[in-house]
C-alpha cells in the first residue's frame, strides 16, 4: 500500500456556507416562489429547510429547462423565483436559458449546485470535466454568474438577485460547496 | 374525422374572457394572433415544448386569471413530463388545449414519433389532470367547450386537428420585445 501525496478532495476540512444564511439572503431579495430538481450538493443544507419553510412555495419540476420556462413566465407580473438544480440539470437547460433569458432578456435566477467538485478545490481545477466547464460555458454564453463557496459568500446573494431583477438578465449562483444545514 | 383548426380556433373564441391569458405555439400561434389578436396573448415561448411550462409559471403567479394554453404534440412530446408537473402543482387556473396534427408542421410536416398512436389525453389523465378530453369533431369539441372552461383546472383538451386556413408565420413579432413588452403592460394594467 502506497500513501498518497494528497489526500482525496472531500477528506479536505473545508468551511462551508451556511444554508440559514443563503435563505435569509433569499428571503430578503423578496423570493417567495422555488423551483427546484434536487441536487446533493444543496439538499441538505438549502432545498429540504426550503421544502419545510412555510414562507416558500415549492414546486418540484421534471426537468431543469421547465423551471426556465416557469421562472421567466413568473417574471411577467414581478413575481421573483430561484431555480435550483445541479450543473448536470444547466447544461441540459442551455438552450431555454439561451432563449427566456437572454434572447428574450428575463430575470432568470438559477443556485446551482456544483456535484462533483472537490471542495478545496476551484471549478477550474477540478478533476471533474462537468464542473470544470461551466465557467467558460457561461462566460461563452455572456451569462452572469458568481461563487457561493466558503463563509460569507452569503452576503452577495440578495443584491445578486436584484440586480437580476432590475436588468431583467439571468443570474447563476454556483454553489461550490455544500451549505451547512440549518 | 378531424378539426379544422382555424374552426376549433375560433370555436374557441366567444369563451375566451378578456383578462384571460392564451399561450400559444407555433402555428396555431400565428392562427390564433389573426383570430383572436388581443394584449394578453403570451408569444414568449422561447425554445420548442415549453409553452405548457410558460403557462405554469403564468398560471402560478396569476392565480386570478384563466391561463390556456394552445400546445402542439411535437412540442409536447419535447417536455412531456410538464403534464407532471402540472398536476403536481395544485393549479386551478389551467386549461391545456393540444393541436394534434401528428407532425412537425412548422419544420417541414415530417411526422412525429408515435403519431396516430400516442393518446396525450390519457398521458395527462394519468399524469393527474382534474380533466381530460379528446376531441375529433368540430360539433362535440364546441358543445364540450363551456363546460370544460367552467371546470376547475387542469384540464386538457386534445384536438386531432388537420389544418385548415393557415395564416403567415412571423417569427419576428413572436421573439420581439415589442411583444414582450405589450404583454406586460396588459398583465400589468390592472
Amino acid at each position: 500500500m502506497s500513501a498518497s501525496p494528497q489526500p482525496e478532495g472531500d477528506a479536505f476540512e473545508v468551511a462551508r456556507p451556511s444554508g440559514a444564511a443563503i435563505i435569509r439572503a433569499v428571503k430578503a431579495a423578496r423570493v417567495r416562489e422555488i423551483v427546484a430538481l434536487p441536487d446533493i450538493v444543496t439538499s441538505d443544507g438549502l432545498l429540504w429547510p426550503i421544502s419545510r419553510d412555510p414562507d416558500f412555495r415549492l414546486t418540484r419540476i421534471c426537468k431543469e429547462d421547465e423551471g426556465v420556462s416557469i421562472c421567466g413566465a413568473m417574471s411577467f407580473n414581478g413575481t421573483r423565483a430561484v431555480l435550483m438544480m445541479q450543473q448536470t440539470g444547466l447544461m441540459d437547460s442551455l438552450n431555454a436559458i439561451r432563449a427566456v433569458g437572454v434572447d428574450y432578456e428575463l430575470p432568470v435566477v438559477m443556485m446551482v449546485g456544483l456535484q462533483g467538485k472537490e471542495p478545496h478545490l476551484p471549478a477550474a481545477r477540478s478533476g471533474s470535466y462537468g464542473v470544470r466547464i461551466i465557467e467558460p460555458v457561461l462566460s461563452a454564453m455572456e451569462l452572469s454568474y458568481s461563487l457561493v463557496e466558503e463563509p460569507g459568500d452569503e452576503a452577495h446573494v440578495t443584491q445578486a438577485i436584484d440586480d437580476a431583477y432590475a436588468a431583467s438578465r439571468p443570474h447563476i449562483f454556483l454553489i461550490g460547496r455544500p451549505p451547512e444545514a440549518p | 374525422m378531424t378539426l379544422p383548426r382555424d374552426e376549433a380556433l375560433k370555436a374557441l373564441i366567444p369563451h375566451v374572457r378578456d383578462d384571460d391569458i392564451v399561450v400559444a405555439v407555433y402555428q396555431t400561434c400565428f392562427d390564433w394572433l389573426v383570430l383572436n389578436p388581443r394584449p394578453l396573448n403570451y408569444v414568449s415561448v422561447g425554445a420548442m415544448g415549453q409553452a405548457s411550462s410558460h403557462g405554469l409559471g403564468l398560471a402560478l403567479a396569476n392565480p386570478d386569471r384563466r391561463v390556456i394554453v394552445l400546445d402542439g404534440d411535437g412540442s409536447l412530446l419535447m417536455n412531456l413530463g410538464s403534464l407532471v408537473t402540472i398536476a403536481n402543482a395544485g393549479v386551478t387556473n389551467l386549461y391545456h388545449f393540444l393541436a394534434a396534427n401528428g407532425v412537425y408542421e412548422v419544420n417541414g410536416a415530417h411526422p412525429l414519433p408515435g403519431a396516430g398512436r400516442a393518446d396525450f389525453s390519457s398521458m395527462a389523465s394519468t399524469a393527474g389532470y382534474r380533466g381530460a378530453h379528446r376531441y375529433a369533431d368540430l360539433d362535440q369539441f364546441t358543445q364540450a367547450l363551456p363546460q370544460i372552461l367552467d371546470a376547475a383546472g387542469p384540464q386538457f383538451v386534445m384536438m386531432e386537428i388537420h389544418g385548415g386556413e393557415t395564416y403567415p408565420r412571423d417569427y419576428d413579432y413572436i421573439h420581439s420585445s415589442a411583444a414582450r413588452q405589450s404583454f406586460r403592460d396588459a398583465l400589468n394594467r390592472r
